[in-house]
């Protein structure tokens, strides 16, 4: 999802600290956010629940102070690992002047009222929009607690506001002193400022933000106290497998399960609409009656055909015209005068997100009302469909939003896919809750996966081998049909998702002409880190470095000198030149070096790959990435990011491909899906681009240049030009 | 049927099918839920624990077969590598979403315990059967050397 293409709604903008009007109490267990924790007998949950027994007053939708002096901050985004507790908390606890060792976070509850994405209109974390969406909330959030906190001192000192003063966690005047603690109670008690007396800190200011030195948040994770879904415990669980198809759209025909419901430990098998799901005590048990089911599947609506054909289709298909997605003058026209033209055909397989931490939830149905317990991404997308699946109100859908063990899209399900196919499950067995466990194989062979696509990339170039007219042409899935954003990402029948990246060009090419041919396929897609750029600046960056060397232009020099209206890309792309030694340092013999620079979710990323290849076989070595991401709020959250879309983006660059054969998935675990493993991380180095404009992504941005700019560093190494995902060297 | 393990010193008693891998017992019974889910077939090391202190992925390994063995968990690490391994992962700011890291951390922990000066293939040739999809690798590997050298001037281990 591309930022620019959400509004910010200013209303909602300002709905951060005005909001609360009245002091709210929260007495201890009965805060609707912490009940499903308090309910697990972890000891983390169990900490969690006594220290919320605490009085915690709230503050507003995002702060509470409690007398034990702890600041607890509420997180409206799912903490996936991408820093957002860190991330977030840092704005708050930056205007409110806490000290960072009294800050704890916690995911807020679903309501969208108060927690909506303001890039979104409802709340849910996607699009590397945490940050960008949060940023001047959030910090109003903090700044709204320290005025209350600053009044209450006044009133009980008696002393003038305006020369209080407040650091690390202190309030003091002259001799008074107090801690946030000591003041919390009156504090809570004053009305909260009106959003227009908050005056903010200029960035000279910031202590925390930019600061190298706070920790983050999101602890428990080096000694396996971190909850994630799966770890979800609740007295009376069962534990649920599902026995899906094994071609998408197939439906059950007929199923026996008496084998599996004499085995020990299963409770029920029933069908549901995603296939027969088997309800035991424990996991193992669960799978081991899955595995006597005895189903004969009905394929007569179901997918068939095989990657493969489905690819030599597209293949054929941008060799035809396509619905336009963007036209910049006469494009087609020059290309066919041109008698200097370049033209590649690019390919791009299925891709599986394979996440950690396979799909799951938990889900308990009760009467007229449900409660969740999972890594929540889609928070009002999940919630409304939960509750429309069971008629009942969408207030009546609690959500209690754990750690996700990792995401890159795959729990953000427009369709709330594993949601839905456990809340079907519990509401089979009223007032127990279920938890669905998806297998490593269920999760890889059960769908949404990055659509496989086929590009036509052509240039007329002039006589000094610059393109006069560009040309691109892509075929595949769209993500957004037939989803609930497809109102707003979908027009004229172009799915922007599929297009982005080389619609906006980036590079000055006076003529231009985007294309699209959307196919219909039965192969359920998502967006995986990064969406359309996962494809599009691959295709897009490789074209250009085969232009430059066509040229014999050093493919800095010769992108530097079509990007002179781009004055950010030529920051980023000459930072990381610089840092990388391009130009000036010498690579072993055997060795080549790459470029590839992409602007994705408001930042820009830039990033040189350097590859030792013997024979056929090739390592990445070396990665020095620039980033230009507005203020860096955590830059070792940053780095962290970069260092991550790199592994990712390099994953799938190297071996991720996911095929079928006749509708049926090849691959079913990480012996025959290969992904990155520690032996084929490259070293890398990631440089900041100084800034003091607002935050823009950090997720995603750092995946798309990876796998360009290695197989550039492989054009330059061995003269092959690979134009097909994952690389393989001829 | 019933079985005795011996889980960081303590000895638990379950009744389960001794062909449960040890995995479900820890989680699903004993409610260890540190060591985590991955794969089901010893291809990610999220499940890693230590059987008489070498790594061992726990998914694939009935619970017959690790009777009468010392089991330790994430829960209870406690050795001075196990700790130093610990302690870098936060000084280093490994963790991402985290779920990979528990089978990190007894995977480096039993490598340190082996050889306190681990060169860079060393390090790959202990840790490339542990996955982690966030690409924490270079904070791991930074993790592994850092604490080695805690380990070293403190005199301990190999
Ligand atoms: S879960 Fe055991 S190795 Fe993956
Ligand atoms: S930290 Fe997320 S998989 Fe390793």
């Amino acid at each position: 999802m591309n930022t620019n293409r959400f509004s910010v709604n200013k209303q909602q903008s300002d709905i951060d600290t005005g909001r609360r009007s009245f002091l709210k109490v929260t007495a201890a267990g009965t805060a609707g956010l912490t009940l499903g924790i308090s309910l697990s007998t972890s000891a983390q949950a169990q900490a969690a629940a006594t220290s919320v027994a605490d009085t915690a007053l709230e503050y507003n939708a995002f702060v509470s102070i409690t007398p034990e002096n702890v600041v607890r901050i509420y997180i409206k985004h799912l903490e996936m690992g991408q820093g957002v507790y860190t991330g977030l908390a840092t704005c708050v606890a930056e205007e409110l002047d806490a000290d960072w060792q009294q800050v704890v976070c916690e995911h807020a509850p679903v309501d969208t009222a108060k927690y909506a994405n303001l890039l979104m209109g409802q709340q849910g974390t996607g699009g590397s929009t945490a940050m960008a969406n949060s940023f001047m909330q959030l910090r109003r959030a903090g700044a709204a607690a320290k005025a209350m906190l600053v009044n209450a001192a006044a009133q009980r000192w008696q002393v003038p506001a305006d020369e209080i003063s407040v650091h690390e966690g202190v309030v003091s005047h002259g001799a008074h002193r107090a801690t946030f603690g000591e003041l919390a109670v009156d504090a809570a008690r004053q009305t909260p400022p009106a959003a227009d007396t908050l005056v903010l800190k200029t960035p000279d200011q910031f202590r925390l933000i930019g600061s190298e030195t706070t920790l983050r948040k999101d602890t428990g994770k080096q000694d396996g106290t971190a909850i994630y879904t799966q770890d979800v415990q609740l007295p009376g669980m069962l534990t649920a497998v599902v026995a899906h198809a094994p071609r998408f759209g197939a439906r059950v025909r007929s199923f026996d399960a008496s084998a599996a419901l004499a085995r020990k430990g299963v409770r029920q098998v029933f069908e549901i609409d995603t296939g027969i799901a088997v309800v035991a005590d424990d996991y193992w048990s669960a799978t081991k009656g899955r595995e006597l089911l005895q189903i004969e599947w009905d394929d007569s609506s179901a997918e068939t055909r095989s990657s493969a054909t489905l690819l030599e289709q597209y293949r054929s298909l941008v060799e035809t015209e396509g619905a336009v997605a963007e036209q910049h003058g006469n494009a087609v026209g020059t290309l066919a005068d041109a008698s200097d033209k370049l033209e590649l055909v690019f390919e791009f397989p299925y891709l599986a997100h394979a996440q950690m931490e396979p799909v799951n939830c938990v889900a308990q149905v009760s009467g007229h009302s449900a409660e969740l317990w999972y890594g929540c991404q889609s928070a009002t997308g999940d919630q409304s469909a939960v509750a429309q699946l069971l008629g009942i109100r969408p207030q009546d859908v609690r959500i209690n939003t754990v750690f996700a063990g990792g995401g890159f899209g795959r729990r953000a399900n427009p369709k709330a896919d594993y949601v839905l196919e456990t809340v079907r499950i519990a509401r089979q067995l009223p007032d127990t809750p279920v938890k669905l466990v998806w297998s490593r194989e269920d999760d890889m062979q059960g769908g949404f996966y990055r659509p496989a696509y086929a590009h036509k990339l052509s240039a007329a170039l002039n006589d000094q081998g610059r393109p006069s007219a560009f040309q691109a042409r892509i075929a595949g899935q769209s993500i957004m049909a037939g989803t609930s954003m497809a109102a707003m990402m979908v027009n004229n029948g172009i799915d922007n998702t599929s297009v982005e990246g080389l619609t906006e060009f980036s590079y000055d090419v006076p003529e231009r002409q985007v294309e699209l041919h959307t196919t219909d396929v039965g192969i359920p897609v998502q967006w995986w880190r990064s969406v359309g750029n996962t494809h599009t600046a691959f295709s897009k960056e490789v074209f250009i470095d085969a232009l430059a060397r066509k040229a014999g232009v050093d493919p800095v020099e010769y992108r530097l000198s079509l990007l002179t209206s781009n004055p950010r890309e030529t920051a980023v792309l000459k930072l990381a030149a610089e840092k990388a030694g391009w130009g000036t340092r010498e690579l072993p013999a055997g060795w080549g070096r790459g470029v590839a620079v992409h602007t994705s979710f408001g930042s820009t990323v830039a990033e040189i790959a350097e590859v030792s290849v013997e024979g056929n076989k090739f390592k990445v070595e070396r990665v020095v990435a620039a980033i230009d991401c507005g203020i860096a709020v955590n830059p070792d959250v940053v780095r962290a990011q970069v260092e991550g879309a790199i592994a990712y983006g390099l994953s799938a660059a190297l071996q991720d491909e996911l095929t079928l054969t006749d509708g049926v998935v090849d691959q079913s675990n990480f012996h025959n899906y290969q992904v990155l493993r520690m032996n084929a991380m490259p070293v890398v180095e990631t440089h900041i681009l100084p800034s003091t404009n607002a935050p823009s992504g950090v997720g995603e941005p750092g995946t798309p240049p990876i796998a360009p700019a290695v197989a550039n560093a492989l054009a330059d190494a061995t003269r092959q030009r690979l134009t097909r995902l994952p690389l393989r060297l001829a | 049927m019933p079985y005795t393990l011996t889980i960081n010193g303590q000895q638990h008693e379950l009744d389960v099918d001794g062909d449960m891998p040890l995995l479900w017992a820890v989680r699903d019974h004993l409610h260890f839920t540190g060591t985590k889910f991955g794969c089901g077939m010893a291809q990610c090391g999220a499940c890693t624990l230590h059987i008489d202190g070498v790594a061992t992925r726990s998914c694939v390994l009935p619970v017959a077969d690790a009777v009468g063995k010392a089991i330790t968990t994430i829960e209870g690490l406690a050795t001075p590598a196990a700790k130093a391994v610990q302690s870098a992962w936060v000084e280093l700011q490994v963790p991402q979403c985290g779920y990979c890291q528990s089978g990190q951390v007894m995977s480096a922990a039993a490598l340190l315990e082996q050889n306190n000066a681990p060169t860079d293939a060393d390090i790959d040739a202990a840790m490339s059967g542990n996955i982690c999809r966030c690409g924490t690798y270079p904070r791991i590997k930074a993790g592994i050397k850092m604490a080695a050298s805690q380990v070293r001037n403190a005199g301990g281990a190999a």
